[in-house]
């Protein structure tokens, strides 16, 4: 049953609902397909061969054993998924892209995984990603560049390309990710997936090994609206062991994302987010896709959010300030990886050997970066300042939400660029998160949806939707009426077109 | 080369001491500041652990809310203001017995700010205005192994216990202390003595300075008379028994003192002390360099306490210390001169709990000041670290109440309590101290004593029932002093007939 890697989450959960098909039998298809497709993607630090089906084998017990009971299952109860290898799931290899992780073996579940896990959600394993999620295209990863699925040349985004290649890969119908600056939605727009950012505090950072606290959020990878919705709802909700975390309902996700009606919706086109180093093709796609959204009722018009341009330096101050901090832990003691502990090194060389062998050059650059922009004489001009266009651009976004409901963008100036094209121009691929990294800043909610390809490379274009806080639900609605709407046209949704790739085994 | 150390009077006619006093106080909560692990003292090493004090990836932290109300309870008994809005902040360094390499602590948003205390020496009463007190975590505890010292110089290797790790910890820093310098010293132990006191009546801490609930970082500068300049200071690192407070201010105001009068400079760093030798010895240089990096904790929410929960918890505050004070002296009918021994003595805290037990005022203060106050002067040891406690005191002024022991042979139970051979009834038991409360023995010792003293009873029955007492003092003798005075008299006048 090998057309079990190609339905979506929904589906499969459909097939064991009416006994079809076993959550063994469907891992078991997708571990086959990581087998068969992964050795050119490389979207799996590690997989979970045996977890998972273990796993899946609880599940189907429990589906038995609810039979007689008349208990419910969880909505994706046994569906597989991809786990970024950002949150820690015990027992299992978690690493963040470092090699200054390799070998950790961490001792709790994140509250993400916990979650997972009491939803039936089965964890094939671990998705590759730029270390410590510090990049935009998987090639800062310490183990190898993920390659992207439509063209295997190209990168696949980051720093969640690990779990987007998964998913349009068709190794899992689901995967988590966590978006910082674009993290979700950068890898779902060059992947022809949907990448959901969940609005800040909405979902736990409880296990997330830290990037930038202020910003880092988890959230749902998939290749359907519908998919992310309900894998948005098993994670999303309070959590006493994230201070940051809100203690509201959860948006009713699910709900917008069945009834994709944006009749009467008033939709607001950034126009700080387009023209000049935008690529024909995104901003042909894009402008299809507003209209089409009028087409179906929405009220589209031009909003102007006059501090955006400064928010990629803003940005670019406050992470890598507090990533300076998050990563003083790794300092060989405790756990990873140890250099230079011969017996007569000082605690302070083993430090510096271990981080010096451990870290990568990126990280390297922003840890340096950071601590310089946090030492005293330069907090104000540095620091201080970002916190003040942080502000300002959460101003921004209050100001337009006052007109409108939600906002409109490109997800990305470009389409998934070649590997090795930025590596060595950060400033060209740091560019990369422009439309993504204000809402990050601002806290709110945001997705990327796949609306097309572009004609000059025939590579996926994301379309980006933000809302505000809370209001999670607004991109869903967008989202859900924008894929029917293009369905139609292609005759399914936008991954249909993507080339088979070669399998080997 | 010249002398290390000038004579304190030297020093004093020279230079005017500045002090300024940082006191860290561990909190008695049942769980760790950002935590729920335990926090329970001298359990074995990194048992209460867990990833958020380990500082594990991806663990977060949570506050204590039952922590804030104590720093709020703290900041009021000082007499600070209470923020209505503040938070934590990063301190970024590094050591190896701090998980995350920082530390949560708060920086320019304090919880309390802007407060005074007194305290009261030889009777005068000095002011000291509190800078801030703000909330933190303990790090965690480094053994060096293998070295001499016990320091990490020359150590073979170190041993981390993360259970102090996350302990909540409340820094209480004064602003300068100017008093008049022959006083400086004495006010320093004062106030941590006074800061033990309140801080124990607030119910916060254990404040056990043996155990570092209380630890004391002393500030010290010296500028020459009549100059407004101040001097470069030193930072003396836990220095833990109040005496110590004294010691070590006085070690560094004549140590400053010489390398001053000889033409040196004070170098800006952090000093030892060194319990046994009395002196401080130089420890990390520090430098205006120092960078701390720190930023608002962005793991955290800032803590905005309701104006209507500080004004509950005032409404719980105990009365303030020097209230109370004159209050107490009443209720026991003591002196001036009776109470400023008892407060000099640091006996107070002890000489309530005592009370409290049972015992009478009288003769509280007559155990607290007597025997065991000489003990912890002649051990160089606090009051309260003898291991001798108030439940002691109370069992062994019973004893003496329901004629089981007198004085002099409660004092001997006392010297077996302090060299620690048991409890008061072992000790008697061990030592054969009990009093005789055998009649027949005692009959039997004073018909020897009437046998051996015909001239005695011939005084006493010629009308001079006065001269009866040589023979109480024989009969105790021959009882070696087990015996109850008052009762060997009952019975000797029944025997003589008076
Ligand atoms: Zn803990």
């Amino acid at each position: 049953m090998s057309d079990l890697t190609r339905k979506t989450a929904a589906e499969l959960a459909e097939l064991m609902t009416s006994g079809q098909a076993s959550s063994v039998e469907i891992t078991q298809a997708h571990l086959d397909r990581i087998a068969a497709v992964d050795g050119a993607v490389h979207a799996f630090l590690h997989v979970d061969t045996e977890g998972a089906l273990a796993q899946a084998k609880a599940v189907d017990d429990k589906r038995t054993a609810a039979k007689k009971s008349g208990e419910q299952l969880s909505p994706l109860a046994g569906v597989p998924l991809a786990l970024k290898d950002v949150l820690t799931q015990e027992g299992v290899p978690t690493t963040a892209g470092s090699k200054i992780l390799e070998g950790w073996k961490p001792p709790y579940d994140s509250t993400v995984v916990k979650r997972l896990k009491a939803a039936g959600i089965v964890i094939l394993g671990k998705t590759n990603m730029d270390e410590f999620a510090m990049g935009s295209s998987t090639e800062n990863s310490a183990y190898g560049t993920t390659h992207n699925p439509w063209d295997l040349a190209r990168i696949p985004g980051g720093s969640g390309g690990g779990s987007s290649a998964a998913i349009s890969a068709y190794e899992a119908p689901l995967a988590i990710g966590t978006d910082t600056g674009g993290s979700i939605r950068q890898p779902g727009a060059f992947t022809g997936t949907v990448g959901v950012k969940p609005t800040y505090g909405g979902t736990s950072r409880y296990g997330l090994i830290a990037l930038a606290s202020s910003l880092d959020t988890p959230g749902p990878c998939a290749r359907t609206t519908l998919d992310a919705a309900l894998l948005h709802e098993a994670i999303a909700g309070y959590d006493p062991m994230d201070s940051t975390s809100i203690n509201q309902p959860v948006p009713a996700v699910v709900e917008a994302a069945r009834n994709g009606d944006v009749a009467g919706l008033r939709i607001g086109v950034v126009k700080e987010l387009g023209g000049e180093g935008y690529q024909s093709g995104v901003e042909a796609r894009f402008h299809e896709a507003v209209e089409l959204l009028t087409k179906l009722g929405a009220e589209v018009v031009e909003v102007s959010c006059p501090h955006f341009e400064y928010a990629l330096p803003a940005y670019y101050l406050i992470l890598p300030s507090e990533a300076s901090s998050n990563l003083a832990k790794f300092d060989a003691m405790r756990y990873g990886l140890r250099v230079g502990d011969d017996g007569t090194n000082s605690a302070e060389t083993v430090t510096s050997l271990t981080r010096e062998a451990g870290f990568g050059a990126e990280v390297k650059r922003r840890i340096i970066l950071g601590t310089h922009a946090l030492s005293s004489g330069y907090y104000d001009a540095y620091y201080g300042q970002a916190q003040k266009v942080r502000t300002l651009i959460a101003r921004d976004f209050a100001k337009a939400y006052e007109q409108v409901d939600v906002l409109v963008s490109p997800a990305t100036p470009t389409t998934a660029f070649a590997i090795g094209d930025r590596i060595d121009d950060p400033i060209a691929m740091y560019k990369n998160d422009l439309c993504t990294i204000p809402s990050n800043l601002a806290g709110n909610a945001a997705a990327s949806f796949p609306c097309g390809l572009a004609d000059e490379d025939g590579l996926p274009v994301g379309f980006h939707v933000m809302a505000p806080v809370m209001r999670d639900d607004l991109l869903y609605k967008v989202g859900a009426a924008l894929e029917s709407a293009l369905a139609e046209q292609w005759g399914g949704v936008l991954m249909t077109k993507a080339p088979e790739l070669e399998v080997t085994r | 080369m010249t002398a290390d150390v000038l004579e304190i009077n030297d020093a004093l006619t020279q230079y005017d001491p500045v002090l300024g006093l940082e006191v860290h106080v561990e909190l008695n909560t049942k769980s760790k500041m950002f935590c729920g692990c335990p926090t329970e003292f001298g359990a074995p090493p990194n048992t209460q652990t867990c990833p958020v004090c380990l500082g594990l990836p991806g663990a977060l932290p949570v506050v204590n809310a039952k922590a804030v109300e104590s720093a709020i309870k703290i900041g009021l008994a000082l007499n600070c203001e209470i923020a209505e809005w503040c938070r934590f902040a990063r301190k970024n360094y590094f050591y190896p017995d701090m998980p995350k390499n920082f530390q949560t602590s708060q920086y320019d948003e304090p919880i309390a700010f802007n407060g005074w205390t007194e305290v009261v020496v030889d009777g005068e009463t000095y002011r000291i205005e509190i800078e801030r007190a703000h909330m933190e975590e303990d790090t965690g505890k480094s053994t060096h192994v293998g070295g001499a010292t016990g320091r990490i110089h020359g150590a073979s290797h170190s041993l981390v216990d993360y259970n102090r790790a996350g302990i909540p910890l409340i820094e209480i820093v004064t602003k300068t202390i100017e008093v008049p310098p022959a006083k400086a010293a004495a006010v320093a132990r004062a106030y941590v003595s006074m800061l033990r006191d309140l801080l124990f009546a607030l119910g916060v801490s254990d404040v056990r300075m043996d155990q570092g609930s209380l630890r004391c970082d002393a500030n010290v500068s010296l500028k020459p008379h009549g100059s407004t300049v101040l001097g470069t200071r030193t930072e003396t690192k836990n220095v833990n028994s109040f005496r110590s407070v004294e010691r070590a201010v006085t070690y560094e105001i004549t140590r400053q003192a010489a390398v001053l009068s000889s033409g040196g400079k004070v170098l800006q760093e952090t000093r030892h002390w060194h319990e046994d030798t009395g002196i401080t010895t130089s420890g990390r240089e520090k430098s205006d360099a120092d960078d701390y990096r720190y930023f608002p904790e962005p793991d955290l929410v800032p803590v905005a306490p309701s104006r209507e929960w500080v004004e509950e918890l005032r409404a719980t505050l105990p009365e303030a210390p020097s209230l109370r004070r004159v209050r107490l002296q009443e209720d026991w009918g003591f002196t001036d001169l009776e109470m400023r021994d008892v407060i000099n003595g640091n006996a107070l805290e002890p000489i309530v709990a005592t009370i409290e037990l049972g015992v009478t005022p009288a003769a509280a203060k007559k155990w607290w000041l007597g025997e065991l106050a000489r003990s912890a002067n002649e051990s160089g040891q606090d009051l309260d670290a003898l291991g001798v406690g108030p439940a002691e005191v109370a069992e062994v002024q019973k004893l003496v109440d329901d004629g089981t022991l007198n004085d002099k042979l409660a004092r001997q139970v006392f010297e077996g309590l302090l060299a620690g051979e048991g409890t008061p009834a072992e000790i008697i038991e061990k030592r054969g101290l009990a009093l005789v409360s055998d009649d027949s023995a005692l009959l039997e010792a004073i018909d020897r004593a009437i046998a051996a003293n015909p001239d005695v009873v011939e005084k006493v029955n010629s009308g001079k029932p006065a001269a009866a007492g040589a023979l109480i003092g024989a009969v105790m003798k021959d009882m070696r002093g087990q015996a109850d005075a008052a009762k060997v008299r009952q019975l000797l006048n029944e025997k003589l007939g008076i």
